[in-house]
C-alpha cells in the first residue's frame, strides 16, 4: 500500500482524508497535526469564545473515527522540513517520516500587521483552540479588550468577549467594517448593529503601536491618539503557510500553486485548503476547500477528471443577533451591472443585489439573511432572473420557508460547505430513519460548515421526517438572543444579579415585556433574593402585588390555604369590602375570595385591614391548593387531603415559578376539587397517595401524569416538593407545568426527580429550602415600600391653573 | 391657531424611579411620565387601544408597554409601533428639569380639554382585529382573574 502523509489536521486536510476514504482503501493514511487536537470546526471557535459551545462540541472527528480508518495520527508534531527527492518529512521532535505521496494542508496563519510591540505579554491571535483558551481566561467582566481587524473574524471575537463581560473595543484600519464582504452602506449598517450590542467600533484608525511596560495596556494610533487596554487581539487577516511548498521546491507564489485538479508542480506533491492558490485566488473560508477536497480526492487516487473551476466566496458573520451574509461580486462599477436595493435604517435591514446580464452577480444582506440560501442558489447556478426581476428582494406571497423547501429541485445544493443537495438529505431521511439534525450532521455532513444552511436543513427535517424533533428552543427574544437553558447558565456561571446588567453585557442593553420579566424570573430563582431585584423590569403586578385589571384598578385576592377559612376572617373580608367601596366581591374558581376594583393607593390599607397573606393571585408563582374536606366530614374519605392541601400550600407558597402553579388535594379518587387537572396534585388512596404533575383545566385540558406513588402524606409531600423545585430550575418562563412535562415525558421528569440519585434529590430540597427561607409575604411591602411613590398617585406641586405662563 | 402653554411644576425627579413611570393628574388629564435616566418622557396616560393605564407599563427603550393587552407607544412620537402605525396617537408633552424638580408644559385654555381617543383605525375600516389578536397572543403569559 502507498504511503500517504497529510501535515495539517485541520477542516481542508482531514476533509481530503475523508474524501480519499470514500475513493478507495490504497493508501496508509498518516496525519500530522501542530495542535494537540482532532479535527475540530475552526469556523466556531467564535461560537467557543461566546461560550455557546464547548470545545468538544466542535469536534468534527473525534479520535476513534482515526482509528476506525486505520489513520495514524500524530498530534503536536510540526513538520519543519520536507526533502522531496528522498521523500521524507521532518518534524520539530526530530523524528523522519517516509511517503509516497504527500498532502500539504497546512492552512494558514494569522498576519500581523507592522507595528511596534506585538511581543508583548497580552497580545493574542484568534486562530485555534488554544488561543480561544487563552482569550477565555483573559476575558471577564470589566477587562477592556481591543481587537485589531474590524473583518469577520475580528468582529466574532469582538462580540465574543463582549458576551464574556469585556468592555470591547474594534479598531479598524479602512474606513468600513469587513469592506471585503460589504459595501459602505452595508458596512454602516453592520456597525451600527455592532454598536447596539455595546461593541465600541473605531474607524480609520491606523494601530502603530501596542503600548504597556513588557505588557499590553494600551494602543497608539497614527494620528497620536492612544486608548487603553487590558489586553489586545490581532485579527488582521491571515496568509497563507506555504513554507513547506518553498522548501519541497514547488512553485509558490501567495500560496502554493495548484492547478484545477489540485496538483502542484511535483506529481507527488498534492496541496489543499488555505495555503494554497488557484489561478491566483487564496481562499480563506470553508466552502472552497471543501470543494477542493473532492477533486483532489478524484485525482490522487487516480480517477483525475473532476477539476476545480475556482469558487465563489461567501461569508456570513456567526454573532447571534446579527444577520450578515455576503456572496459574489458586490461591485457596482462593472459594466452593465444593476444595483436592486433595499433599507430601512429602524429595523436596521439593508438589502442589495448586483445584477449583470440578467444574473445575479453578488449579494449583501444585513440584518435580515433568511433568504441567503436562495441567493446562494442563483449565485451558484447562474439563474436567469430577467422573469423574477419584479421579486429580486421580496418573494411573491406564499413563498414561505416550508413551501420554498417542497419547491426546490432534488439536485440543489443546500449545504454549499459540504455540498449536500436536497436528494441527498431526503435519502438520508429515509434510508437510515434520520430525525434530528445532529444525526443528519454526522451522516451527511450538512450545516457542519459555516452553518448558514441549519434553519433550511431543519425545515427539510421538519417536511420530510416524520418524528423530527427540534433541538434547542429559540432565543428568548430579539433583546438577548439565547435559548432560556443557555440564559440560566450564563446567569449562573458569570453571576449576573441584575437584569440590566444581563441585557447590556448580553442582549441589546434596552430589554422588552418579553425578556425582562423572564430575566427577573431566572434572577430570582437562581439568587433567591440575593440579587439586586429590579422592579422596572416586572409586570405592574408584582410592582404592586395585585391584579391589574381593566379599568386600571386591581383585584386583591387574600390567601386561604386550601380554601378552608373562618368566620371572623369572612367577617373581616366583609368589613374591608365595604370600608373601601369594593364593586366586586367573589367566590372564585380556587376557592378563594376576589375583592375586584381596588385603587392603586388602596391596597396598602386594604391589605393591612385584611392582616392576612398575600394570595399571590397576580404573579407567575405559588396560586393556591384546592381541596375537597377529605376525611373529617366527608362519609367517602380515604385520606386527610384538607390537612395535607393546607400544609402543601405552607410549604410552597410566596415562591415565584415559571408560570402561576395550581395545586389539588383529594381524599378519595372521586377527585371532588379535580386534583388530576392541576399542576400538582395529590390523589388519596386507601393507604397511598398518588402524586400526579402536569395537569391542566385552562387553554388546555390535560389529565396529570402520574409522577410516584408512596404512602406517608409526608412522602407525598417530599416527592412534590422535588418537582416542584425541578419545575422551577428547567422550565422556560411562561411555560406551565403541562407544556414542561409533555416537552421533557414523564419518563425523564420521574429520572431526574423521585428516582433521581439521592445527591440530586438533596440538591434540589437544598436549593428548594434556600429559596423558601428567603422568601416573604409580597403584602408587607405594603407598611415598607421598595420606594416612597410605590402605591402613591402622585400630586402635582402646583396646578395648571397656578403655574406661571 | 395656536394654543396657550404653560410650564408647570409636577414633582421630584425622585418620586419616579429609573425605568418607571407613574401617573399624575393635572388640569383634568391624566399624564404617565416616564424615568428613562438621562431624560423624562410623558404622554397622556392613556393607551390609544383600550385606554390603558401606560404609566404602568413596562419600559423598553423610548417605548412604552401597554400593561393590558401590551400595545407599545413610543414615547418620544406618541406613535404606535405595535401594532404598526405611523400616526401619533396620543399626545405628548414636552419636559425639563429644574433644581430636580420635574416641569411639563401643558396646554391652558378650552383647547386643552382632551378630546375622547376612541379609535385608532380610520371610520371606514374595522380595528384592527387581526393584529390586536396577534398582540394578545403574545401575552399569553398575562394573568387571568383565576
Amino acid at each position: 500500500m502507498e504511503r500517504l502523509v497529510v501535515v495539517g489536521n485541520g477542516m481542508a486536510g482531514v476533509a481530503c482524508v475523508e474524501q480519499i476514504l470514500k475513493h478507495s482503501p490504497k493508501f496508509e493514511v498518516t496525519i500530522f497535526g501542530d495542535e494537540t487536537h482532532p479535527n475540530y470546526n475552526r469556523i466556531l471557535l467564535s461560537s467557543v469564545l461566546a461560550g455557546e459551545k464547548t470545545a468538544d462540541e466542535i469536534v468534527l472527528n473525534d479520535l476513534d473515527w482515526y482509528q476506525k480508518n486505520g489513520i495514524q495520527l500524530r498530534l503536536g508534531v510540526r513538520i519543519t522540513d520536507v526533502d522531496s527527492k528522498r521523500k521524507t518529512l521532518t518534524g520539530d521532535d526530530g523524528s523522519k517520516t517516509q511517503f509516497d505521496k504527500l498532502l500539504i494542508a497546512t492552512g494558514s496563519s494569522p498576519l500581523i500587521p507592522p507595528m511596534e510591540g506585538t511581543k508583548k505579554e497580552g497580545v493574542y491571535v484568534f486562530r485555534n483552540l488554544e488561543d480561544a483558551r487563552a482569550l477565555l481566561n483573559q476575558a471577564g467582566p470589566g477587562r477592556k479588550a481591543v481587537v485589531i481587524g474590524g473583518g469577520l473574524l475580528g468582529l466574532e471575537a469582538a462580540r465574543g468577549l463582549q458576551v464574556q463581560g469585556c468592555d470591547v473595543t474594534v479598531v479598524h484600519l479602512m474606513d468600513t467594517l469587513m469592506e471585503r464582504q460589504l459595501d459602505w452602506t452595508g458596512g454602516s449598517y453592520l456597525k451600527a448593529k455592532m454598536e447596539c450590542l455595546g461593541v465600541r467600533v473605531l474607524l480609520e484608525h491606523n494601530t502603530v503601536a501596542i503600548l504597556g511596560n513588557g505588557k499590553a495596556e494600551g494602543v497608539a494610533f497614527k494620528d497620536g491618539s492612544s486608548i487603553e487596554a487590558d489586553f489586545v487581539v490581532i485579527a488582521a487577516g491571515i496568509r497563507p503557510n506555504a513554507e513547506l511548498g518553498r522548501k519541497a521546491g514547488l512553485q509558490v507564489n501567495r500560496g502554493i500553486v495548484v492547478n484545477d485538479y489540485m496538483e502542484t508542480s511535483n506529481p507527488d506533491i498534492f496541496a489543499v485548503g488555505e495555503c494554497v492558490e488557484h489561478k491566483g485566488v487564496c481562499y480563506g473560508l470553508v466552502a472552497p476547500l471543501l470543494e477542493q477536497a473532492k477533486v483532489l480526492a478524484a485525482t490522487i487516487t487516480g480517477n483525475k477528471g473532476p477539476s476545480y473551476r475556482g469558487t465563489v466566496q461567501a461569508a456570513k458573520l456567526k454573532i447571534m443577533g446579527v444577520d450578515v451574509f455576503s456572496a459574489g461580486d458586490f461591485s457596482e462599477q462593472a459594466p452593465g451591472a444593476d444595483a436592486v436595493r433595499y433599507e430601512d435604517p429602524a429595523l436596521g435591514t439593508y438589502k442589495k443585489l448586483t445584477v449583470r446580464d440578467g444574473k445575479l452577480a453578488g449579494v449583501i444582506l444585513v440584518g435580515e439573511a433568511s433568504d441567503s440560501h436562495r441567493y446562494m442558489d442563483w449565485l451558484r447556478s447562474a439563474t436567469d432572473l430577467t422573469a423574477m426581476r419584479r421579486q429580486l428582494l421580496f418573494p411573491g406571497p406564499g413563498q414561505d420557508a416550508g413551501l420554498d423547501v417542497a419547491e426546490m429541485a432534488d439536485g440543489r445544493v443546500i449545504c454549499g460547505c459540504h455540498g449536500v443537495t436536497k436528494g441527498a438529505i431526503i435519502r438520508a431521511v429515509h434510508e437510515k430513519g434520520i430525525c434530528t439534525l445532529a444525526q443528519l450532521k454526522d451522516c451527511t455532513r450538512a450545516s457542519t460548515g459555516c452553518g448558514s444552511c441549519t434553519e433550511v436543513c431543519e425545515h427539510l427535517l421538519k417536511a420530510v421526517a416524520p418524528e423530527f424533533q427540534e433541538e434547542s428552543k429559540k432565543s428568548l427574544c430579539k433583546c438577548i438572543p439565547f435559548p432560556e437553558g443557555k440564559l440560566r447558565e450564563i446567569l449562573r456561571s458569570q453571576r449576573l444579579r441584575s437584569v440590566q446588567e444581563v441585557l447590556e453585557i448580553y442582549g441589546n442593553g434596552v430589554g422588552c415585556e418579553v425578556c425582562k420579566p423572564a430575566l427577573s424570573y431566572m434572577l430570582d430563582m437562581l439568587w433567591c433574593g440575593d440579587h439586586d431585584e429590579d422592579r422596572s423590569a416586572r409586570f405592574i403586578n408584582d410592582r404592586v402585588h395585585a391584579n391589574i385589571q381593566k379599568d386600571g384598578t386591581f383585584s386583591v385576592v387574600p390567601r386561604i390555604r386550601g380554601g378552608v377559612t373562618s368566620a371572623k376572617e369572612l367577617r373581616c373580608i366583609a368589613d374591608v369590602a365595604e370600608k373601601y367601596k369594593v364593586p366586586m366581591v367573589k367566590i372564585t374558581g380556587s376557592q378563594r375570595i376576589d375583592l375586584l376594583g381596588v385603587k392603586k393607593a388602596d391596597l396598602p390599607k386594604v391589605w393591612a385591614d385584611l392582616g392576612m397573606p398575600s394570595g399571590q393571585a397576580y404573579t407567575k408563582g405559588v396560586r393556591m391548593v384546592k381541596t375537597c374536606v377529605g376525611t373529617d366530614f366527608c362519609r367517602f374519605g380515604v385520606q386527610d387531603s384538607t390537612a395535607a392541601g393546607i400544609e402543601m400550600e405552607r410549604r410552597f407558597e410566596n415562591l415565584y415559578m415559571p408560570h402561576k402553579l395550581k395545586m389539588g388535594a383529594v381524599g378519595c379518587p372521586r377527585n371532588c376539587a379535580e386534583a388530576t387537572v392541576k399542576d400538582i396534585g395529590l390523589v388519596g388512596q386507601e393507604g397511598s397517595w398518588q402524586v400526579v404533575v402536569g395537569g391542566a383545566a385552562g387553554k388546555k385540558v390535560r389529565k396529570a401524569d402520574l409522577l410516584v406513588t408512596v404512602e406517608t402524606t409526608e412522602e407525598a409531600l417530599q416527592a412534590a416538593t422535588l418537582f416542584f423545585q425541578y419545575y422551577r430550575e428547567n422550565a422556560n418562563f411562561l411555560e406551565r407545568t403541562y407544556d414542561f412535562v409533555e416537552r421533557l415525558g414523564i419518563e425523564k421528569v420521574r429520572r431526574e426527580t423521585v428516582y433521581a440519585p439521592l445527591a440530586v434529590q438533596q440538591g434540589l430540597r437544598e436549593r428548594y429550602r434556600k429559596s423558601k427561607r428567603l422568601s416573604r409575604d409580597a403584602w408587607l411591602e405594603g407598611d415598607e415600600p421598595r420606594h416612597p411613590t410605590q402605591f402613591v398617585q402622585i400630586e402635582p406641586l402646583e396646578s395648571l391653573e397656578k403655574a406661571q405662563a | 391657531m395656536s394654543e396657550n402653554k404653560k410650564w408647570v411644576r409636577i414633582a421630584t425627579c425622585e418620586s419616579i424611579p429609573l425605568r418607571e413611570g407613574r401617573s399624575v393628574e393635572v388640569g383634568g388629564r391624566k399624564i404617565a411620565i416616564f424615568n428613562l435616566g438621562n431624560r423624562f418622557l410623558a404622554v397622556d396616560n392613556h393607551c390609544p387601544h383600550k385606554g390603558g393605564p401606560l404609566a404602568e407599563g413596562i419600559v423598553s427603550g423610548t417605548t412604552v408597554v401597554c400593561p393590558l393587552h401590551a400595545w407599545k407607544v413610543d414615547l418620544d412620537t406618541g406613535t404606535v409601533k405595535n401594532p404598526t402605525s405611523p400616526v401619533p396617537c396620543i399626545r405628548t408633552f414636552p419636559t425639563r428639569v429644574e433644581a430636580g424638580v420635574i416641569l411639563l408644559e401643558l396646554p391652558v385654555g378650552p383647547a386643552a380639554v382632551p378630546a375622547p381617543m376612541t379609535r385608532l383605525a380610520k371610520p371606514d375600516r374595522p380595528i384592527h382585529w387581526v393584529k390586536t389578536r396577534i398582540v394578545s397572543d403574545r401575552l399569553s403569559g398575562a394573568p387571568g382573574n383565576a
